[in-house]
């Protein structure tokens, strides 16, 4: 339950404070529930305004020949079509996270280094116009080798991303806490664990949005975006744009669809549509798709991770090793690689270890840049340490509560230095987990586990306990420069919320805080805050979180994460309030003829304390620095509005030993669950999930369990379901929600959430930070849990049954040689195989002169538009095609080798088209069938890539062999004869295949 | 029927909510994008636009329907209904709109209009509900924000009020 810190007495009488911690309804649900939310595409535009569609690349890593984009911009309603080089000549590189000779644009320029990389811009009158456009623009590609791996982009001989990375290493740093070394020299036991954490994103609901325009009287920019912070990126976007910082007016929409981190990747999109405004010299809209938003928005970082311990016999860790290798994408946008050193002060997680050795490397591959994400670092770290404490615990055959146990802060250390700097400002972690394991019922769990095992049934049980870490400092990416390097750069540190209290001349208060809220009730808790230092009620408090970076207070710490809302921001306003309820107490005690501290607020009236009925309302008291700043006390100054900047103390810049205080608050986590695993289906079941949060004081406990559910339910996804899955050439599988797959109503249970609440000393409300905590608890627990259940030591997420089914059962055989299967050969691989027969009741030598005739092929492929013959082996087509519910057309070319008439030939061919490219090879052979007719043989082998690859995927098999049933009927149709029933075949097939999945070289 | 020339626009007329709205589209035109930027009806919302979140459902003569998978051409002459016409009055809210609020079954509530209009259309129809039978309904509705159990909740309580409600007011 929500439990009130002590604070040090105010300046304002603040008894029985009644808002703050109770869950009140929220002033923004009457908006949503009737359907008047103002999300940005709600938003009206200015008349005039054009809208974007974009050009992406189907292509991982290629080289732009050439664009024709000439036939676009002649299209009806086309205003422009932007390249890299229009866009280049309007625009500055994006500021790129490390010191290196490197670019980043926000759209391909001469290369594209992974699909889905803007590689045009249409501009048009309307949107189905702009997207008409971008069909019509040609790019000619010349694809290069991809790499997707981490480990294997540090390979000698990976393709090379960018020329200035060595290799495509973009930082290596060296650490070293304690005496790191020592420590596992003299350790008796040595324990080592290898990490691959995917890639995930939180997928918002709503997608990006920008509305950009440029005034070229002023050369200033008013942009309007989805976009949640930090504000630091500002600078990125003015810079980019080529204006100063009071030139670039950025603005959020009243509501924004969710975030979870995702929303700062929209700021390459503002610099984007942001040029494209300035180039037609109107207001340009962008509303981002959602096949856009899951191939080429952003995503959290995949890394790959080896962690050693040293351990002494007791379980005690001595020391850790960890050996990072992170991966950014193709580019390393700002502010990464912020995500790998987010948690650099919490290497140690809840556990105090003094001896600590870090390598971070960070590499780029040929996949979507990393962002934001809810968890930010904390996921992949906490998987690897929780998974080794696991690992531990069997070693030394010891539950692995116990190693845990063993390992904590202890409760009488706090504020608690971590080995590599962090300051865990308080919590009681023994007392959490004793809680936790007494109300979460662990002994009957064990129970549980103990009967479905005596029934032979899979079930474990997993732990973890993680430190989650609030209020970023601004300063900690700079950890990724050297001791020398930062001297250069500059002092960075500190986190500067804000927040204006204002009067109206009626007495009204109005707040306004720059923290950009996607959903977190933000306006609700801060009228508590507010109400409690005003004697009000919520509803008397009026709040705006909408930003306006012309007009409103901000700083480069602004916006919506690193769970900074309650410790950070709802403190600032409190401490807003309080300075004018301060002013107002004086110019009520000189009304009332007492002393200041005799002033209470309470229930709409400024009262004295020791006299009640002498009191005076709250709103004549409020108006009067409006009315008649006369009569105010003598240097009270006025109470009409208060900006306040409170930046916590203890966020100082990295050390010259790279000690870093990274975050300002600690939460405390400890989950435990009991999942079982169908025998059959491998299908993780969540019997049971505890978890327990220490967040300090609770402003809205309403919204912190929350905050709670909601990311647990989507670690449930990342430790379940979810994965941004790329092919080993780099083209991306997983583009809808049918292949990227969210937990629903069926998958998610209910947690059971308990609290322990030990105030933050360090913020004014006693609050730490509470949403991000099960995003970098919940998958490794879920992953420790299955571990149990089938004796795993090696788990690697999403815990997909398939994935399952090959670690428990060894993967599937192959089939034999020759015996090709159309199915793909394993998740991920967009290769499809098959083979199959079919008749015409024609000669061999007369289908054979049809195979090689363009005028039949025409008539035969499906969808074929034309056919054109470049030699007698080699021909030209065009066809459109349907897959799922994708059409588009697609060029193919084919030749033909091996000729052997009328018996046999290979077809080799490749296609493209706006959805994708693909390339195939195939053999038919044609042999009587001893009736005058010829039976046709085939077997075929195809890859394709792009956007078909990205979203139908799981319909490819199928619908090759719809298409190739239909060519080898038409193909009997045409001969004249009926064909046989088994109508499949295959040269069509592969030419056709060819065309349509289409090739790549 | 009416031939649609995909070049050009045609007029659409349907009722809204229980009033008359009309507007062009081209053939092409998809239902959510015609109420949300012809009608100005922007309380549905797109979230994939290819049938998956639920965000964009609406209900069409009677059932329930994704307008992203619907063109705005189909709909002339029916009667539809969206989150704007669910609460009984401009200020005030509905049984099941109030229980969302008290139970917290919304954050960002971008999912949220289609989630309304699954169970309002449920509700209708189903009075007495267990927590599979809502469970199993709104699994074709994805949010990312609340983990769903406010939702079940919300949903089950105002069922019960329903229940109640429709004994006493018919027409509530
Ligand atoms: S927008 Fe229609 S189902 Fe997602
Ligand atoms: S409330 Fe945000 S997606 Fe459901």
């Amino acid at each position: 339950m929500a439990q009130v810190a002590a604070r040090p007495a105010s300046s304002v009488d603040m008894e029985g404070r009644p808002w703050v911690g109770r869950s009140i309804e929220r002033v923004e649900d009457a908006a949503l529930l009737t359907g008047r939310g103002r999300f940005i595409d709600d938003l009206g535009s200015p008349p005039g305004t054009l809208h974007a569609a974009i050009l992406r690349s189907p292509h991982a890593h290629a080289d732009i020949v050439s664009i024709d984009a000439e036939a676009a911009r002649r299209a009806p309603g086309v205003a422009a079509v932007l390249t890299g080089e229009q866009v280049k000549a309007l625009t500055s590189s994006l500021v790129v996270g490390v010191k290196a000779p490197v670019e980043c644009w926000p759209i391909a320029t001469e290369r594209v280094r992974y699909v889905g990389e803007p590689v045009a811009v249409a501009v048009a009158s309307d949107r189905a116009r702009a997207e008409d456009a971008i069909e019509l623009i040609h790019v000619e590609y010349r694809p290069h080798a991809a790499v997707v791996d981490p480990l294997a982009a540090l390979a000698a001989d990976a393709p090379v991303l960018h020329d200035g990375f060595p290799g495509n290493l973009a930082s290596d740093r060296s650490f070293s806490y304690g005496d790191p070394a020592q420590a596992f020299a003299d350790a008796p036991h040595r324990f080592s664990i290898d990490i691959h954490y995917p890639r995930n994103s939180c997928t918002p609901i709503e997608t990006y949005g920008v509305i950009a325009s440029h005034d070229a009287a002023e050369d200033a920019f008013d942009i309007l975006a989805n976009f949640q912070g930090p504000f630091s990126i500002h600078t990125v976007i003015s810079r980019a744009l080529k204006v100063p910082g009071n030139r670039l007016r950025l603005r959020t929409p009243p509501d924004s669809g969710g975030s979870f981190g995702v929303k700062q990747g929209v700021f390459p999109y503002i610099v984007l549509i942001g040029a494209a405004s300035r180039a037609v010299g109107r207001p340009v809209k962008w509303i981002e798709d959602r096949l856009e938003h899951l191939t080429a928005s952003v995503s959290a970082t995949n890394r790959s991770t080896t962690l050693s311990a040293a351990v002494a016999a007791d379980g005690k860790i001595l020391a850790l090793d960890w050996d990072q290798v992170e991966d950014c994408g193709a580019h390393l946008r700002a502010p990464e690689p912020a995500t790998l050193y987010r948690m650099h002060g919490n290497l140690t997680g809840a556990y105090d270890i003094r001896h600590v050795k870090v390598r971070n490397r960070v590499v780029v591959t040929n996949k979507t840049p990393t962002g934001l994400n809810r968890g930010f670092g904390g996921p992949q770290v906490y998987f690897a340490l929780e998974r080794l404490v696991q690992r531990i615990a069997i070693g030394l055959s010891r539950d692995p509560l116990d190693v845990i146990k063993r390992n904590l802060v202890p409760a009488d250390a706090f504020p608690y230095r971590t080995a590599t700097g962090a300051l865990l400002d308080s919590g009681n972690y023994q007392e959490a987990i004793a809680k936790a394991v007494d109300h979460g019922k662990l002994a009957e769990l064990r129970e549980r586990r103990e009967e479905a095992r005596a029934q032979g049934r899979l079930y474990g049980i997993g732990f973890t306990a993680v430190v989650e870490p609030s209020v970023s400092n601004m300063g900690y990416i700079t950890t990724v420069l050297t001791v020398a390097e930062r001297r250069k750069a500059g002092p960075k540190n500190g986190a500067q919320a804000t927040a204006t209290v204002a009067l109206d001349p009626v007495g009204g208060v109005t707040v306004h805080v720059a923290s950009v809220p996607q959903g977190q009730g933000h306006r609700t808790v801060l009228s508590q805050v507010v109400a409690d230092v005003f004697g009000l009620k919520p509803q008397d408090v009026r709040v705006n979180t909408e930003i306006d970076t012309a007009k409103d207070a901000w700083s480069i710490a602004s916006g919506n994460y690193a769970s900074r809302f309650a410790a950070a921001v709802a403190g600032t306003a409190k401490l807003a309030a309080e300075r004018i309820a301060a002013r107002l107490a004086r110019i009520a005690a000189s009304q009332l003829n007492v002393e200041p501290v005799d002033i209470v607020f309470a229930s709409g009236f400024v009262a004295s304390k020791h006299n009640p009925e002498n009191r005076i309302a709250f709103s004549r008291v409020a108006a009067l620095s409006h009315w008649s700043p006369g009569s105010l006390p003598d240097d009270t100054g006025q109470a009409i509005r208060e900006t306040l900047f409170w930046t916590p103390p203890e966020l100082t810049a990295p050390d010259d030993e790279d000690r870093i205080n990274s975050s300002l608050c600690h939460g405390f986590i400890f989950d435990f669950c009991g999942v079982e695993i169908d025998r059959t289906t491998f299908e993780t079941r969540i019997d049971r999930y505890v978890t327990m949060h220490d967040c300090g004081t609770i402003l809205h406990p309403g919204m912190v369990n929350g905050q709670i559910r909601g990311g647990f339910a989507q670690a449930l996804g990342a430790a379940l379901y979810e994965e941004y899955a790329y092919a080993e050439d780099g083209s991306f599988l997983t583009g809808t929600f049918a292949d990227y797959l969210l937990p629903t109503t069926a998958e998610v249970p209910e947690p059971q959430i308990i609290h322990l609440a030990t105030p933050s000393p360090f913020t004014p409300l006693g609050a730490k930070g509470v949403g991000e905590g099960n995003s970098m608890s919940t998958p490794v627990c879920i992953a420790n849990a299955v571990a149990d259940a089938l004796g795993l030591a090696d788990v690697t997420l999403p815990l997909v049954p398939a994935r399952l089914a090959d670690l428990v059962r060894g993967p599937e055989p192959e089939p034999p040689a020759g015996q090709l299967k159309a199915a793909p050969a394993r998740a991920g691989d967009r290769r499809l195989r098959g083979d199959g027969s079919a008749s015409v009741n024609r000669a061999p030598e007369h289908v054979w002169t049809m195979l090689l005739d363009p005028g039949t092929l025409q008539a035969v492929i499906p969808g074929c538009q034309r056919v054109d013959r470049v030699s007698d082996t080699h021909f030209r087509a065009e066809v459109t095609l349907g897959i799922g519910p994708v059409t588009g057309r697609y060029r193919a070319d084919v030749q033909l080798f091996d000729l052997d008439p009328p018996h046999a030939v290979t077809l080799r061919g490749s296609a493209e088209g706006a959805l994708g490219f693909g390339n195939a090879e195939g053999r038919i052979m044609l042999e009587p069938d001893g009736k005058g007719g010829t039976r046709l043989r085939y077997g075929y082998d195809a890859a394709i890539g792009g956007k078909i690859a990205s979203i139908g995927g799981r319909l490819l098999d199928g619908a090759a062999r719809v298409i190739i049933g239909q060519f080898f009927a038409a193909l009997a149709r045409e001969a004249g004869g009926g064909a046989s029933a088994s109508a499949f075949s295959l040269p069509a097939l592969l030419g056709w295949l060819a065309r349509l999945f289409g090739g790549r070289r | 029927m009416t031939r649609l020339r995909a070049d050009s626009r045609h007029p659409i007329r349907f009722k809204l909510n229980g009033r008359p709205v009309e507007g062009e589209a081209e053939p092409r035109m998809l239902l959510s994008d015609f109420l949300r930027h012809q009608i100005g009806a922007t309380g549905t919302h797109v979230g994939c636009e290819h049938g998956v979140c639920g965000a964009c459902t609406v209900v069409i003569d009677g059932m329930l329907a994704r307008s992203c998978l619907t063109l705005a051409a189909q709909v002339d002459g029916c009667e539809i209904r969206t989150v704007e016409g669910l609460a009984p009055s401009a200020d005030r809210l509905g049984i099941l709109q109030r229980a969302f609020r008290r139970n917290h079954a919304l954050q960002c509530g971008f999912c949220t209009a289609g989630i309304l209009m699954s169970l309002d259309h449920y509700l209708r129809r189903h009075p007495a509900p267990s927590e599979t039978d809502v469970r199993d309904l709104l699994s074709g509705h994805l949010c990312r924000c609340t983990g769903y159990t406010p939702i079940i909740n919300a949903a089950l309580q105002a069922a019960a009020e329903l229940a109640t409600a429709i004994e006493e007011k018919p027409d509530v």
